[in-house]
């Protein structure tokens, strides 16, 4: 293990965090609210610690897998601690581990929130609370690379460790090229939505925070309503661009380049629009005697079945008093999630795709024992290391999830509470059901259970093995 | 540039080092191994596409359309040339394609010219020819040469009692007479470009620049044998060994080779009437004395396994005095085997690369600055460059002790129109002259990158 070089990497993370923390900064000088201090403090503390921690000039750069994955794990964890101080400074929420939950929650785009009472914070905590979701969106490190000339090609094991979906691909030969392209299209495609959103009426400090929380497919608001107080054109734009930040986004570099005909190609891509198109249908149909025109349904439909799907979380209308089916299928999609190189989170298209095709070629293997059969995605047959990780990755995931139901059952609260927090929190969604529901928060969860969701919600965006590598001995032994 | 390398050997594996290295080029490699794809784009800055060459869609992916050069060197010589072929009519390209059956030889030209390919590259040809010229020259251990062969850079290891050893640089010329200037130094893992208070050790790499003439008188001075060897034992019957009699023999060298198999030995002997070709297992050291191996003026380990070549060449140093060259084919253990004393080593693999880098390089420049020959000196750690001067070019007519040269950097020689000058203080550089830069900065454009 190459420690100098994993301290230099998070020094550079919290030099980093300091520069975002500057814009909540200027929103409380904007707003002339009392919190400037609060901010210049968390400023000059990440920024000296940053400083301090890349001070050391390390001649061995190199990097290797578990260098990766230690890296990124550990660096989500200290730039949630350290993005949790304003609120703590501040005494915006006083509880540190409520605090860290909430910051977590934010990097992570989970949108799960501890807090009763939204609209009591102040505004520039609800900026960085927002901002957190666009920082963690596309993922601090991916950033770093392209920021900083950081030695090597092995700089592809963070983009690996931090970027969700089964195998990772450049889109460029540069890793570094690769990084900057990304956050040049994740930040574009969210300023076209905080225009499109100020065209329909919101302020810039709404549209922005609304736009923040949709590009990560976060789900922190910034009203006690969650969306449902906004206008329907302000949630139609949300829905479509909610929709547009859960597809992989080297689909929108092979438009950029031109290639519409590989975009068809991409079997990933054409089955989330699939599931999208029919999971609406089915739930406009089930919930249609809840309101009263086709319009209104389908908006609400459209709305959670896209929130839910990509891992989002806004809500425009309390969908734990729909129908069970309505529930249930919204359940399911929480598990699917967005489509791997999305900002989305959850079990990802690609991987379930995987996980369909070996079954059936399982079955056909049953039935004829000595045919061969190989399983594809977009017309080529995938690798067996593919195949192998996308299986063993299930397994993790079963495992982490019904040992957190199990630990946080201890606080007493009904199964699908339990069961839904815990969807909400591994999935990156942010809402469950019951006590968790979109109406309800976590607060009602043990310290120990939030420590645990915490947990939960920074496996479910790291896709697990960063945090199990970090707390396996096998990769701090010499 | 946007380079494409097909086939991921331990050509391709190292080119994709070399290239990536330097920062303006976008490598992309193709192989029909997914573990070696992703093996490579973990080491380096590339991009892997997992597939087959001659599948135009692979090619495709690996986007075909924008590259500038594609490199086919997979093991299959005819998968070389239709892949450029392809690449040459879809993405309009540069190719450069390995070819290594001696049967192809004949019409390379053919190939070169009706396929399009900028460069055919035979890897057992190319490490035959370096042999070649290091026996004619075996007191040297690397040739590279500049301004169309009348420039050398050699470098050869300092023996104990050698008069070189323990002498200032600047005093070498008063001592020895003669227009040597040494470039570098290479002192265990170090190397240095030397200034001239460096004082050189017994057991340093020395690397001087001069021209043939004088390097002969100046290896006379210093006493050490410059005649090329007369006779030759090559062990292991291969491409390479074929390539190196039949170059050997053109220059009136004495070849015999030992050949383990009995049907190679036959070919061998229908291939090269004027070689005396040895039908026995080559390892056996019995075998090896027989030969003559105590009496022979040089040694060449040319084997299929490298561990063998080692073997036989530290058990051909104890039995004789001349020149012993042993090829390995592994490169990542350079560093071990330049413990060993072994002589000369040659990888072949490094050869192929560092001749398309150069390619690379040159081509490059074209598209902008004008480096007419490059070389890796003191074992990679260094580029000897030449550059054409141009009227314009910042060093033009100044003198050389007024110019702010970078660290690590010299001016090695001036070339001014076939005369070779060794430059001093008071010398300036002339538009049109090729000026021959070694440095350790990589990757130098243009002769100004070399100012500070």
């Amino acid at each position: 293990m190459n420690y100098k070089v994993i301290l230099n990497t998070l020094g550079w993370v919290l030099i980093v965090e300091a520069a975002a923390l500057v814009l909540p900064l200027i929103c409380a000088l904007a707003f002339s609210e009392p919190y400037v201090l609060t901010f210049v403090i968390c400023i000059l503390i990440c920024g000296i610690l940053g400083m301090l921690l890349t001070l050391p000039k390390t001649k061995d750069k190199t990097m290797f897998s578990k260098e990766g994955f230690t890296i990124v794990a550990l660096s989500w964890i200290v730039m949630s601690i350290f993005g949790a101080l304003p609120f703590v400074i501040s005494g915006a929420i006083p509880n540190f581990i409520d605090a860290v939950f909430e910051t977590v929650s934010g990097f992570t785009t989970t949108g799960a929130s501890i807090l009763q009472d939204v609209e009591a914070l102040p505004k520039c905590m609800l900026f960085w609370r927002s901002f957190t979701h666009f920082i963690g969106g596309m993922g601090v490190l991916v950033f770093l690379v392209a920021i900083l000339p950081l030695s090597g090609g092995n700089n592809l094991y963070l983009i690996k460790a931090e970027s969700p979906g089964p195998s990772v691909s450049k889109l460029v030969p540069k890793v570094r090229t690769t990084a900057k392209i990304l956050y040049i299209m994740y930040t574009i495609l969210t300023l076209i939505e905080a225009v499109l959103l100020y065209a329909g009426g919101l302020d810039i400090f709404s549209s922005l925070t609304l736009s923040f929380g949709t590009a990560g497919t976060g789900g922190f608001g910034v009203l006690n309503s969650g969306i449902s107080g906004y206008s329907p054109y302000i949630q139609n734009v949300i829905t479509v661009f909610m929709i547009l930040f859960g597809v992989d986004f080297s689909i929108y570099y092979l438009i950029l380049l031109g290639k519409i005909r590989s975009v068809f190609r991409s079997e990933e891509v054409r089955a989330y629009l699939g599931i999208v198109f029919f999971a609406i249908v089915l739930v406009t149909v089930n919930i249609r005697p809840l309101y009263n025109t086709i319009s209104e349904t389908v908006r609400y439909s459209a709305f959670q079945v896209a929130a839910l799907i990509t891992t989002t979380g806004y809500s425009t209308a309390d969908f734990d008093v729909w129908p069970e089916f309505s529930k249930t299928l919204l359940v399911t999609l929480m598990f699917v999630g967005a489509c791997a190189g999305s900002t989305g989170g959850g079990i990802k298209v690609s991987r379930i795709m995987i996980f369909v095709k070996s079954i059936f070629k399982e079955i056909k293997i049953a039935s004829h024992p000595k045919s061969t059969h190989k399983v594809t995605m977009n017309g080529r047959p995938v690798e067996h290391t593919v195949i192998r990780a996308v299986n063993v990755y299930m397994a993790a995931y079963i495992v982490i999830y019904v040992i957190s139901i199990l630990i946080i059952s201890l606080d007493g609260m009904d199964y699908t509470t339990n069961f839904t927090a815990v969807v909400a929190t591994l999935n990156n969604i942010g809402p469950g059901l019951a006590k968790v529901g979109p109406t309800q928060n976590f607060s009602l969860f043990s310290a120990f259970s939030k420590i645990i969701l915490t947990f939960d919600m920074l496996a479910g965006r790291l896709e697990i093995f960063p945090m199990l590598v970090l707390f396996s001995p096998s990769a701090w032994r010499k | 540039m946007n380079i494409i390398i097909v086939g991921c050997g331990k050509v391709g594996h190292k080119l994709a080092e070399k290239l990536s290295q330097e920062k303006e080029h976008n490598i992309t490699v193709i192989d029909l191994k997914y573990n070696v794809v992703q093996d490579l784009i973990n080491e380096y800055d590339i991009m892997g596409v997992c597939g087959s060459c001659s599948d135009i869609d692979t090619l495709n992916d690996a986007g075909i359309e924008n590259a500038d050069l594609l490199i086919a060197a997979t093991g299959a010589d005819e998968l070389n040339l239709l892949t450029c072929f392809m690449a040459k009519k879809t993405g309009g390209c540069q190719t450069i394609a390995r070819v290594r059956n001696p049967e192809y030889a004949k019409w390379l030209n053919v190939f070169k010219e009706d396929l399009g390919l900028a460069m055919i590259i035979n890897p057992e040809d190319t490490a035959a020819r370096e042999i070649a010229r290091i026996l004619r020259f075996p007191s040297v251990i690397k040739i590279d040469t500049f301004a169309k062969g009348r420039v050398e850079i050699l470098k050869f290891k300092v023996a104990p009692e050698s008069p070189v050893a323990d002498i200032k640089i600047a005093d070498m010329s008063n001592k020895f007479g003669g227009e040597v200037l040494v470039c570098g130094v290479e002192r265990g893992e170090n190397a240095y470009i030397p200034n001239g208070d460096f004082i050189i050790k017994s057991g340093d790499f020395v690397s001087i620049v001069c021209s043939p003439e004088e390097s002969v008188e100046f290896f006379k001075k210093i006493s050490v044998k410059t005649n090329r060897v007369k006779d030759t034992i090559i062990v292991g019957g291969g491409a390479t060994a074929y390539y190196l009699a039949k170059r050997l023999i053109a220059t009136g060298i004495r070849v015999k080779i030992i050949e383990q198999n009995p049907m190679r030995c036959d070919k061998l002997c229908e291939m090269l009437p004027s070689a005396s070709i040895i039908n026995a297992d080559g390892t056996e050291n019995r075998v090896l004395l027989e030969e003559g191996l105590s009496k022979a003026e040089s040694f060449v380990a040319l084997t299929n396994i490298d561990e063998e070549n080692v073997l036989l060449s530290l058990f051909a140093k104890t039995k004789m005095t001349g020149k012993i060259v042993t090829k390995v084919n592994r490169i990542a253990y350079d560093e071990v085997l330049d413990g060993l004393d072994l002589d000369t080593v040659i990888y072949p693999k490094n050869i192929t690369a560092d001749y398309i880098l150069r390619f690379v390089r040159a081509k490059h420049n074209s598209m902008g600055s004008n480096i007419e020959t490059m070389h890796l000196i003191l074992d990679g750690k260094a580029e000897a460059l030449e550059f054409r001067v141009q009227e314009n070019s910042p060093i033009a007519n100044v003198p050389l002790e007024q110019l702010k040269l970078k660290d690590n950097t010299r001016i090695a020689c001036i070339n001014r129109g076939g005369k070779i000058i060794t430059p001093h203080g008071k010398d300036t550089i002339e538009p049109k002259d090729t000026v021959i830069v070694v440095t350790t900065h990589r990757g130098s454009k243009d002769i100004s990158d070399i100012l500070i």
